[in-house]
């Protein structure tokens, strides 16, 4: 008898259209092919053609059609009904909702406009929300980046005009030797999974540096299992054996950087310290072709990087000496440090020197020619094959701003920043700390601010105080206690407005930030600020406008609240003004468009935050949301996207504007069509680089000529690294009794410490702050890779990979303590207590606790059943984590930040653990809170198709 | 039909690379999305919002941590889904013929119409490969995407498994591995590739590539060996004096 | 593997109404009429209901008849055919006993040979699975076969042949069970050929924290810390207890206990025999 088989439909239709968009299941903005079926979402795949992704996706990308079909999805307008924190809600119309926030805010406007403050969270349009609120005129908005990694921003930005992730990326088809430090998976995440990828596939290697040893650092070919916070330590004795060996790119650090500038040497000057400049201001190097002082961007100088000026008995001496003299020095030799970072001797200098033989032995020429900013001409583009990436790992630390400064370092010494096979950075950067604005906080009651709130203070002039000298804005971003707090302090937000520290504040606006659970440290004391009144019974912060698209917690701590669609349903730009999707190749942007209509059958229905803030702003009558007859100026955000200018020809999106000749990219008016262009083009707009302009950016005339011309800049702004940092040294200045504006004196030290103008190393504050005999371990969270923040728990497919989240013991703790499958371990800390599941893991920091982050839910949350495990066996390590540090000697409490920047310092937590009892369910345990949205189905069966 | 053909034509499969796999799940939820809309009937989840959501899936990610005789403790991330064995053990127990290897490519396939549901050839998988779904009452398996790879309504480079397309770190290969030319049939020589299970006798034709050699910079028994960097002076004068010869050579 | 109590009752219930088919079809006891009718009657019971028992762990058991194709190559297939061949010809046979008190001894050896054939097509189901080291050994159908057959001659009161084969039962039982105890060891499969890993592997994270079909079904690991006195259970009602009756002056009551007692005592041995096997798939998952 002959086999016969069945026959099988081996072309079925795919889909009815394909619509391509941008995900937004996290901050990657990857390109998606939308596939639907009679006008459903059928399924989401990458988009080959798209300059992120090129067409890979990953499990949340893939999982977008649960998160746009979830069960959580918001409905309509919401007003509260019962107390704060309760979950009680009325549905309202749109237009009850929009006046109700009128109401609220037209008087603090005509007022006292910082009474109100505006925070988003994992916002996508900051560049459009700031622009709103600079209209509004209060100082104090901001996005999450200061709890997030402002630290790793804002050092690259000081130093070298760029950081990581969207500022720059590895030259992945070059690179030979790739060192992460710090990155579980998240910024980017398919970028670096295809960079990985593609390195392995040449035979390069990867040496991961982080205390577990997960995602990525599990496909390092070498793991350094480093103890948390010491990031900076490791960093600085692998500075250390590079420059004792003489290993380090001296032809590159005398052209490009400030290494051969003159430092001022006279210590009785109020510049002592500062850059030695001529009267145009230049920093002033020594020319090795005359031996005399020149400005360091002449045409034909030879910066000498051994050069010093002796002028009036004074000794100016080049960084180059100052650093040497500073990293020569035996405390960083790997011995000395190799106990503290929890990595050996022979490791460090094993490293060490596979850095060097790589950057050196393997450096990769191009024949390609280009000009410097000094009109020097190069045959050929040497590159250093190594290239470095970083991230929150050592950034949330309180000695994170130092640690990416003291990485920036490693990298600029070795020559292998903006080279062949280096680190390379996207257009708009580099972008130098000068080019950037300075923050602005000076408010006028029925006026705008007087400018953008974010920047990038030089100086202590540049910091946001009242007269008075006290902080101006309600999160004390730019003030003494953290000067440059480039990114604002989300997460002092509703502490300092419970506290009425600086001030009272009226009405509090978030966006996507759900600062009621998992984006909050010290939750419960959170939500306890969130709901405590007054005598008179009025709320501390008396009212709270939240939009979200789903029912996070922080949606029941909401007065009103305005939904917000999910992202197949909406416009938005992934702006070049903003935080954009370039390549190292090429500038590019992108847009999200609704590829499917907001249907929320028998409610009032969603609307695009942004088109709501479009239309609160006309009805406020805001600068630039109105016409000259007070008519609103955009009907919708799209309309917004395509006819906003920023600046006359700049506009959210750079390609297909109405050029004098027809359609052109970057410079250009308004294009009605342009939406309609981008949809064509897949979502996105791309503009190559030249090859010549390709590397060497900061000094690539080619490349200088090329942003102008694209709108990135108005002139050339070619500047060196900034290996010695000068605005730090300013600070400095004033914490040593110098200038106008002085630290008070409970801040100096702390300053003069902190404010090194060269990278330094400080053990974490929490770890001097607390006995660490009493807790002796470190506690982190990683974001795993199949889970954004706390969306992904409401997504049918991916909870089920992620319900529950143990804390992972290394092999040590958990023989010592007798810990066996199934445990459960109570966890303190100097400011909380949990108890929670515990697992074993050996491939892990020997003093390190870790679990996975925002796995846990409150219940009755984002549309989970109350028994989910989310919620009985999920926990947060956000309650072990104060925003202050414990008491000192004499009662102050220090805020738990980075004293540079404010970055929260998440992962300076030390805890202590011991074996529990299980009890019935994780603790702290929080009562359930009502659903606005009811509960998810019994079962899913989903298929769109016949 | 549950014969299995003398000798199929094609042999096609996957090769995955246990040395980059990251473990991000991108295939695991990919593969959930286009078997959930596509071939049969749609992969369900029973309780997704509740106490104990149970989904069907064709293909999970394993981790397993691997302790070396010698140096640090390592993660590996392991993707699982069927390998189309050529003498697949849950074909030939079907007694319905719903389970049945494609004479032509290999391919080990569920005719959901025909199926009861009885559950044996997911006994019979030593691998766990065979899933029943709780909707349907069918069994539910890796297609190897058969209504991808030669589907005319796709892009020709889109021919490919759901899996294979979506993988951001490059883990996941698809091919001919009866073509001993082909690419993953080179990258199999090339790489060691292996069997799961040998013992089991089932003769997979997925290939897992096994990881690299970890950990090589300064550990073990020969740290001490291991390549550092000559100081060019003893202090800092003489590091300034090495800094002047050096400059003076360029 | 988790122990259906659809397939326990199957294969408890149809292992003893074939083997009482078996006897009666070799004449032993040689009933006819009434008597005879009653024999079938307890024979069909158990049989054929054990076979629908069987039908409730399918998914789609409106398709069950498709099962009857792939006799080939599947013994389930075979089982499907073998039972309702066993069922038609003892039909025939035993309606010539009961109704026109005529034995046809061709039919009756026809129709033992296929309720034996039945049993062995049962066992063989379990017994070609290699992903179940405990199960894939030539003891998993000589068991099923002594126990058929004495569980069979007990039902049909051949008090010799009963006692003679439940001894032999439990000694192969007990065989089973002992070879059953190092059998996924000696199938070398292990974590190191599960996984190809070098070095000592251990699973770490499940591939999904949520429960799946594989571990409900396959990796079932409750009640296993009471095997032992489970074992010493099903043996004394299983076996030890029945020939103890057995051997006491004969009573019906008294044959009725012993029959129950075995056939509770074949369903806990039936309990462990699938609570008990490891599948190989739980090596994946760190278990087994």
């Amino acid at each position: 008898m002959s086999r016969r088989e069945p026959q099988i439909e081996t072309s079925p239709p795919v889909s009815d259209e394909v619509r391509k968009t941008t995900c937004y299941m996290c901050a990657c903005r990857c390109g998606i092919d939308v596939h639907l079926k009679d006008g459903k979402v059928a399924y989401i795949d990458g988009n080959r053609d798209h300059p992120v992704n090129r067409g890979v996706l990953c499990a949340k990308g893939s999982a977008g059609i649960m998160q746009h079909n979830s069960p959580a999805r918001l409905r309509a307008p919401l007003r509260r009904t019962g107390p704060r924190g309760s979950g009680e809600f009325e549905e309202i119309t749109w237009e009850e909702a929009l006046r109700t926030a009128t109401d609220w805010l037209r008087p603090l406007r005509e007022t006292a406009p910082e009474k109100f403050a505006f925070f988003t969270g994992r916002d996508q349009s900051q560049s459009f929300t700031s622009f709103w609120a600079q209209a509004f005129g209060t100082p104090n908005y901001a996005a999450h980046g200061g709890f997030c990694s402002v630290n790793m921003a804002a050092a690259g930005i000081y130093t070298m005009g760029g950081a990581f992730w969207e500022f720059g990326q590895p030259d992945w088809e070059r690179t030979k030797l790739f060192m992460i430090f710090g990155v579980a998976e998240d910024h980017d995440s398919n970028p670096i999974k295809m960079g990985i990828a593609r390195l392995k596939e040449r035979g390069a290697r990867v040496i991961g540096v982080n205390p577990i040893r997960s995602g990525y650092n599990a496909v390092a070919d070498d793991w350094v299992g480093i103890t948390p916070g010491t990031d900076g330590l490791f960093i600085l004795a692998l500075v250390h054996e590079l420059l004792r060996a003489g290993r380090i790119d001296l032809d590159y650090l005398a052209r490009y950087t400030n290494a051969p500038v003159l430092v001022n040497g006279d210590r009785q000057s109020a510049e002592h310290g500062c850059l030695l400049r001529d009267d145009a201001g230049t920093p002033l190097v020594m020319d090795r072709a005359t031996g005399r002082p020149a400005p360091f961007d002449r045409p034909g100088v030879k910066p000498d990087l051994n050069g010093v000026l002796e002028r009036d008995g004074v000794t100016h001496r080049p960084v180059m000496h100052l650093l040497a003299e500073r990293y020569l020095d035996a405390a960083y030799a790997p011995d000395a440090v190799a106990d503290r970072c929890g990595v050996a001797p022979a490791r460090i200098r094993a490293i060490a020197a596979e850095l060097a033989r790589v950057a050196f032995d393997e450096a990769i020429t191009l024949d390609r020619e280009w000009t410097d900013f000094r009109g020097e001409t190069h045959t050929t583009m040497t590159g250093r094959p190594v290239s470095f990436h970083a991230m929150r790992g050592i950034s949330a630390h309180s000695n994170g701003f130092q640690t990416a400064r003291a990485l920036h370092l490693l990298q600029i010494l070795l020559g292998s920043v903006e080279v062949p096979g280096g680190f390379r950075f996207k257009p708009p950067y580099p972008k130098s700390v000068q080019a950037h604005p300075r923050p602005h906080a000076e408010t006028t009651p029925d006026s705008p601010l007087d400018g953008p709130h974010l920047g990038f203070p030089l100086g202590p002039e540049d910091l946001a105080l009242t007269d008075d000298g006290q902080p101006a804005r309600i999160d004390k971003a730019f003030s003494w206690e953290n000067p440059l707090s480039a990114h604002g302090l989300m997460h002092m937000v509703i502490s300092n407005a419970h506290a009425g520290d600086p001030y009272r504040i009226d009405t509090l606006m978030l966006y996507m930030a759900n600062m009621a659970w998992n984006s909050s440290m010290n939750t419960r004391g959170v939500m306890e600020m969130l709901t405590d009144t007054d005598e008179d019974g009025e709320y501390r912060i008396p009212r709270i406008i939240y939009s979200d698209a789903y029912s996070s917690e922080m949606v029941a701590y909401a007065d009103l609240v305005l939904p917000d669609t999910t992202y197949l349903e909406r416009h938005d730009c992934i702006s070049l003004l903003d935080r954009p999707i370039s390549e190292a190749d090429a500038a590019a942007d992108a847009i999200r468009w609704p590829v499917v209509e907001p249907e929320r059958d028998g409610h009032a229905g969603v609307r695009g935050f942004q088109s709501v803030l479009c239309d609160l702003g006309a009805r406020l009558g805001l600068p630039g949301f109105v016409d000259g007859a007070g008519a609103p100026k955009y009907a919708d955000y799209a309309d917004y996207i395509v006819n906003h200018e920023r600046k006359p020809g700049i506009g959210p999106l750079a390609g297909w504007r109405h050029g004098r000749k027809g359609l052109t990219h970057g410079r250009g008016a308004p294009n009605p069509a342009q939406l309609n262009s981008y949809i064509a083009n897949g979502g996105f707009f791309v503009k190559p680089i030249p090859d010549e302009a390709a590397f060497f950016k900061p000094w690539n005339r080619a490349y200088q000529d090329w942003a102008v011309n694209l709108g990135l800049f108005d002139s050339p702004q070619p500047y060196v690294f900034d290996i010695y940092s000068e605005p730090l040294r300013r600070f400095q200045l004033a914490a040593e009794g110098h200038g106008d504006r002085q630290p008070p004196d409970h801040l100096r030290g702390q300053i003069a410490r902190a404010f090194d103008p060269l990278p330094i190393w400080y053990p974490p504050f929490e770890h001097s702050a607390s006995d660490t005999g009493a807790y002796p371990l470190h506690a982190l969270t990683q974001r795993p890779m199949a889970m954004y923040h706390s969306w992904g728990s409401q997504n049918a497919w991916l909870r089920q990979i992620h319900g529950v989240n143990p804390l992972y013991l290394p092999t040590k703790v958990w023989h010592d303590h007798g810990f066996a499958e199934g445990d459960w371990a109570r966890v303190t800390s100097p400011h909380g207590e949990i108890t929670v599941p515990v697992a074993h893991m050996a491939a892990l920091n020997p003093d390190t606790v870790w679990t996975w982050n925002a796995i846990g839910k409150r219940k009755g949350a984002w549309a989970l059943d109350k028994d989910a495990p989310e919620a009985t066996k999920g926990f947060l390590l956000n309650h072990l984590i104060h925003e202050l540090l414990p008491p000192k000697a004499d009662g102050m409490r220090w805020s738990n930040s980075d004293p540079v920047t404010g970055q929260a310092a998440w992962f300076d937590l030390r805890v202590r653990l011991e074996k529990a009892a299980p009890p019935a369910e994780s603790r702290p345990a929080f009562g359930e809170i009502a659903s606005p949205v009811g509960r998810g189905p019994a079962e899913l069966t989903w298929k769109v198709g016949e | 039909m549950t014969d299995l053909p003398e000798t199929t034509d094609r042999k096609l499969g996957l090769v995955i690379d246990l040395d980059t796999c990251v473990g991000c799940h991108a295939c695991v939820v990919s593969c959930k999305g286009w078997n959930t809309e596509n071939y049969g009937a749609p992969l369900s989840d029973r309780d997704p919002y509740g106490a104990d959501p149970s989904g069907t899936f064709l293909n999970r990610v394993h981790s397993y941590e691997v302790e070396p005789e010698e140096g640090a403790p390592q993660l590996v991330h392991f993707p699982k889904s069927c390998l189309h064995c050529e003498d697949a053990p849950c074909v030939t127990v079907c007694p319905t013929g719903a389970s049945f290897k494609r004479g032509a490519d290999g391919i080990v396939l569920v005719n959901e119409a025909d199926c009861i549901g009885c559950g044996l050839c997911a006994w019979a998988c030593p691998y766990g490969a065979r899933e029943m779904d709780a909707a349907e009452g069918v069994m539910k398996k890796c297609t190897l995407c058969v209504d991808r790879i030669y589907n005319e309504n796709l892009a020709q480079e889109d021919r490919v498994p759901a899996c294979v397309r979506t993988c951001p770190a490059g883990a996941r290969h698809f091919g001919d591995l009866g073509d001993p030319d082909s690419d993953v049939s080179r990258l199999v020589a090339e790489r060691g590739g292996m069997d799961l299970m040998p013992e089991q006798g089932t003769t997979p034709v997925n290939k897992y590539l096994p990881p690299r050699p970890r950990d090589t910079l300064g550990t073990g028994a020969r740290a001490a060996q291991a390549p550092s960097l000559e100081p060019v002076a003893e202090d800092a004068q003489g590091w300034l004096g090495w800094l002047d010869r050096a400059l003076s050579r360029f | 593997m988790h122990p259906a109590p659809s397939v326990i009752v199957f294969t408890t219930l149809s292992g003893a109404g074939f083997g009482l088919l078996f006897w009666l079809g070799l004449g032993v006891p040689d009933v006819r009429g009434l008597s005879a009718f009653a024999f079938f009657v307890i024979a069909y019971l158990l049989a054929a209901g054990g076979l629908m028992a069987s039908t409730l762990h399918l998914g789609r058991p409106e398709r069950a008849l498709k099962a009857f194709t792939q006799w080939r190559t599947s013994w389930l297939s075979r089982e499907a055919w073998l039972s309702v061949a066993a069922l038609l010809a003892m039909a025939a046979y035993g309606a010539g006993l009961v109704f026109v008190d005529t034995r046809v001894p061709w039919l009756g050896w026809l129709g033992a040979a296929l309720a034996a054939a039945t049993v062995l097509a049962t066992s063989m189901i379990y017994t070609q699975i290699a992903a179940v080291p405990r199960w894939h050994t030539a003891l998993t159908p000589a068991l099923f076969l002594a126990l058929s057959a004495g569980g069979g001659a007990l039902l049909a009161g051949q008090v010799t042949a009963a006692l003679a084969l439940l001894a032999l039962a439990a000694v192969v039982q007990i065989a089973w069970w002992l070879r059953g105890d190092g059998a996924l060891a000696l199938s070398r499969t292990d974590m190191s050929s599960a996984t190809g890993l070098p070095g000592r592997v251990r699973a770490f994270e499940p591939p999904h924290t949520g429960p799946n079909y594989l571990l409900r079904e396959m990796v079932f690991r409750v009640g296993r810390k009471h095997a032992l006195k489970l074992r010493g259970i099903a043996l004394v009602l299983g076996y030890l207890a029945p020939v103890v009756l057995l051997l006491v002056p004969f009573a019906h009551w008294l044959a009725a206990v012993a029959v129950l007692a075995h056939l509770a005592g074949i369903a806990v041995s039936r309990w462990l025999f699938f609570a008990e096997a490891e599948h190989v798939v739980g090596l994946y998952y760190g278990m087994r």
